[in-house]
């Protein structure tokens, strides 16, 4: 009885911390500060951290299209192969295949995630970026930043800051996985 | 050229007809066959060169000898393919299986095809020449038995020889799934033979001459009859002689094993007693055995046991016989002989003529997947027309084998093949 | 999962699961810099008491790839020609803290019992005439890059089945998807019981007809030594693929054969040079197969 009473508390909290309207207003003000400090469209690109930062990056790309009528590179980039953690839970994570169809020598790469964490996931894209090719310069634009770095790396783009605790989760629902967009808080 | 046969009794397990009817035969062709519902029914009228009075006289389909030794190429000094097939036609054969001991033997496609040609050369009948199992018969390495059935083998043995090695008689068995030709048998444990001449028993001890005792060839089948159960291959038994194999055959036969087996005339016209006085021609392997195998044989033949008569014709230079027992090579020269000596199992009542017949056509043809359209109308003419009561006496001289070698010299025989049609060719012996 | 030692123990989602990450692992062999850091410090060695070059290259290059520091060992320079037994061969590489140990022994059962006797990841490189699991994996990559699935498929192993650890492997991989099985070849090398999923043939032309793939397995001349088949000659006479066989294979059939090839025995030239024949690509494949493989596995705690 008592553990039913858990169970439905724990269901019950998701709470709702950004809706649809909000995450977009939030992308086309990233996108507007990308084009202010980069002085236009001209030599960027856009990598998405696989999976929600994939779909980031492509809304964003697309509103690039539509302000300034430039088409600006997309690639994806799956971190899996250049990750620390790599006992923790590893394998069963699904791999998604990387696909960055063009040169990023020389080009200013602006990596998109969706929640901003410890800072892990953006050193080891950034290690696989090296991989790549030589970028003039990389730049990290964040749906979410919650707080808790654990490694000296700062977002040049940040959606919105909400600091969490360490046993809560930020989770990013996006209409091209869910059907929605929802950003919500799980305790 | 045409020829007439009227009134024949005509029996044919190919057609599955019997009969008295008149047949007509042009060129080689049957153009005509008419069974006799009532008395009166004449053939065309066009003038025949050869007209065969049959009445009272039998016909068959011609004669298929599945165990023949030709001895060509290599041995030619015993006997050729000429001389061979014309033996065979005037006993009453039209189509034999050459075993390959010959010197190469056949255990490549080069030899087969020398085989054939000459054949077609010289022959007076079909020859289907049987492949070895093994190369060059040693029982180590299989020969090449798909290109040796497409240059026209239809089965495979290393008669003569057992294959005294059982894996490779098992690869054998099985590989010959895949050629889908069965392989002949010669079941024979060589070291129970050793050096033995004759059947071990108390005739031997009385000559003084060493035996091969029964268990060498019951050894062997037993063997060959187990392999074939456990790998599903069909196998066919060359000339058994003795109970105990008999009574083996019967019992995989029961079990549903997939075999079959064969015999010679010597097997139930004579026993070792033959060999008295040491008589190097009646020296053949398998040895003539006891008057109980003898029975057995007869017996086995009368329940099907055995499914087809075969004459090991085994020719051989009158110089290889002419020697002390020991030393004499092994052989009748059976082909001239054979039928009318198995005539003498429808005079004993042991089989029907029909079922003797059978023993001598669609049973061999069966199992070597021979086929045989029989005696009907367009078919080639391939027939033999018999006087089963004719009485004449064998005289080796008059052989057309150049192998003189049998024990039946000088015997009276009821029952003799007078005329032998195979296609263009006529063999008349109705004049000797 | 700590070892790959049969197909036998995994399963098809398992299978699977080494499949999609052998696809990513292939995109990542198609960049400049072919490696990726993620077991960076480990260590893998490469036991081989067979003789093989082909595979251990495979092998040695998907780890390397992997960033892993690799060891050799192979049975000419080893203590084993000084009659160390098996067992303490390994307890002394043990003593070296390997991660992960790929071995190839000629004993059926040898790649169980290294598993069993250490903490390490072993991957079986094939054991005696048992198993070779990452070829079958491999194999099974390189059928769904070309076909799409697996399942649906028929599948056509032609050749020395009884002696072939690749057919066995191939035989329990396929028979967890939705496949129809054919082995052909000559009755001498075919098994003399096969489970109910698996037809027999004994002829070329009705065992590969209708087949979707076509896979050959080398013959070697100690059969013909061994009475198993009269003549290589014959062999290729009767089951080789050869050019008159396109004229009943089916259109799209795809031909593999996970080398060395003997051309003019098992395959012709021309077969083998084909647009249908994928057997490079099966070699490409074969690195990106064993990558993932040993990324999946996860060595016990020592």
């Amino acid at each position: 009885m008592y553990n039913l009473i858990i169970l439905l508390q724990t269901h019950i909290m998701e709470k709702e911390l950004l809706n649809e309207q909000e995450i977009e207003r939030i992308l086309m003000r990233i996108t507007h500060e990308i084009l202010e400090k980069n002085k236009g469209a001209e030599n960027i690109c856009l990598i998405g951290i696989v999976t929600g930062g994939v779909y980031l990056a492509e809304r964003i790309r697309n509103k690039i299209k539509e302000a300034e009528g430039m088409d600006v590179p997309l690639g994806s980039l799956d971190i899996s192969f250049y990750r620390d953690d790599i006992n923790l839970a590893k394998k069963h994570r699904v791999i998604k295949p990387t696909n960055i169809p063009f040169s990023i020598d020389g080009k200013k790469v602006i990596l998109v995630d969706d929640v901003f964490y410890t800072g892990r996931s953006t050193r080891a894209a950034m290690d696989a970026l090296m991989d790549f090719g030589r970028p003039a310069e990389i730049q990290l634009a964040v749906l979410i930043d919650r707080g808790h770095r654990e490694l000296p790396i700062m977002a040049n783009y940040t959606g919105k800051f909400i600091p969490t605790s360490r046993n809560e989760k930020i989770k990013v629902y996006l209409k091209e996985i869910s059907g929605k967009d929802s950003v919500v808080l799980i305790v | 050229m045409n020829i007439k046969i009227y009134n024949a009794y005509i029996i044919d397990p190919f057609t599955n007809k019997e009969g008295i009817a008149n047949i007509n035969i042009e060129d080689g062709i049957i153009s005509e066959i008419q069974f006799k519902k009532k008395k009166s029914s004449a053939l065309s009228p066009k003038p025949s060169s050869i007209e065969i009075d049959a009445s009272g006289l039998y016909v068959f389909p011609g004669l298929i000898d599945m165990h023949t030794h030709l001895r060509e190429p290599g041995y030619e000094y015993k006997e050729t393919i000429r001389t061979g097939t014309l033996a065979a036609v005037r006993g009453g054969f039209t189509s034999v299986c050459c075993m390959a001991n010959t010197n190469p033997a056949n255990d490549n496609p080069e030899v087969t095809y020398y085989i054939l040609a000459k054949t077609k050369e010289e022959g007076s009948c079909d020859v289907y020449p049987v492949g070895a199992i093994t190369k060059g018969l040693k029982g180590e390495e299989l020969s090449e038995m798909a290109l040796l059935r497409e240059a026209g083998c239809v089965a495979f043995s290393d008669d003569g020889m057992p294959v005294m090695n059982s894996l490779i008689m098992r690869r054998a068995l099985e590989y010959s799934k895949a050629v889908c030709a069965p392989l002949i048998s010669h079941c024979e444990d060589i070291s129970l033979s050793e050096d033995g001449v004759m059947n071990e028993g108390r005739l031997s001890f009385y000559l003084g001459l060493k035996g091969i005792p029964k268990a060498s060839e019951e050894v062997m089948v037993a063997r060959d009859i187990i392999l074939s159960k456990h790998f599903k291959a069909p196998l066919h038994i060359a000339h058994i002689s003795t109970k105990g194999s008999v009574e083996l055959i019967k019992r995989a036969k029961e079990e549903g094993v997939p075999i079959t087996a064969e015999t010679c005339p010597h097997y139930f016209t004579l026993t070792e007693e033959a060999v008295s006085g040491y008589n190097t021609n009646a020296k053949v392997n398998p040895p003539l055995r006891t008057e109980e195998d003898r029975q057995a044989i007869m017996e086995a033949l009368s329940a099907g046991i055995i499914d087809v008569i075969a004459t090991d014709h085994a020719p051989h230079h009158i110089d290889e016989k002419k020697v002390p027992f020991q030393q004499a090579a092994n052989g009748i020269s059976g082909l001239e002989t054979a039928f009318c000596l198995s005539l003498r199992l429808v005079h004993n009542k042991v089989l029907s003529l029909r079922g003797l017949i059978e023993k001598f056509t669609v049973n061999p043809a069966k199992i070597l997947n021979i086929k045989k359209a029989g005696i009907k109308k367009g078919a080639e003419a391939d027939l033999i027309v018999v006087d089963l009561n004719k009485q004449w006496t064998v005289n080796k001289d008059r052989f057309a084998s150049l192998g003189k070698n049998t024990p039946f010299d000088g015997w009276q025989i009821k029952g003799k093949v007078l005329v032998t049609l195979k296609g263009k060719k006529i063999f008349d012996m109705r004049e000797e | 999962m700590k070892d790959l030692v049969g197909i036998k123990d995994i399963s098809r989602q398992e299978i699977e699961e080494i499949l999609d990450t052998a696809k990513a692992f292939k995109e990542v062999l198609q960049r400049d810099i072919k490696k990726v850091p993620t077991l960076r410090g480990r260590t893998a060695i490469n036991l081989f008491f067979e003789p093989s070059t082909r595979t251990r290259t495979s092998f040695e290059l998907a780890e390397k790839r992997l960033s892993l520091d690799v060891l050799n060992f192979s049975v000419s320079t080893s203590s084993v020609v000084k009659g160390e037994t098996l067992y303490d061969t390994l307890k002394t590489i043990e003593s070296y803290n390997v991660d992960y140990i790929v071995i190839r022994h000629s004993s059926s059962g040898a790649a169980r019992f290294v598993a069993d006797h250490t903490p390490a990841s072993v991957i079986n490189a094939g054991d005696g005439t048992n198993e070779h699991p990452t070829q079958a994996l491999l194999d099974a990559f390189s059928i769904l890059e070309v076909k799409g699935r697996l399942d649906g498929l028929k599948i056509a192993i032609v050749g020395d089945i009884i002696h072939s650890r690749v057919a066995r492997s191939n035989l329990y991989l396929l028979s967890k998807f939705d496949t129809e099985i054919r082995f052909v070849g000559p009755p001498t090398l075919l098994p003399q019981d096969v489970p109910d999923n698996v037809k027999i043939f004994y002829d070329l032309k009705e065992g590969v007809k209708d087949s979707d793939v076509v896979m050959l397995l080398r013959i070697q001349l100690e059969r013909q030594n061994a009475a198993f088949i009269p003549s290589l000659k014959e062999y290729f006479h009767l089951w080789g693929v050869k050019k008159d066989t396109f004229s009943y294979l089916k259109d799209d059939v795809i031909i593999m054969h996970p080398g060395p090839m003997n051309r003019g025995v098992e395959i012709s030239t021309e077969v083998a040079d084909s647009s249908r024949s994928i057997i490079l690509k099966q070699v490409t494949n074969g690195i990106a197969t064993r990558m993932a493989v040993i990324y999946l596995l996860t060595p016990k705690e020592a």
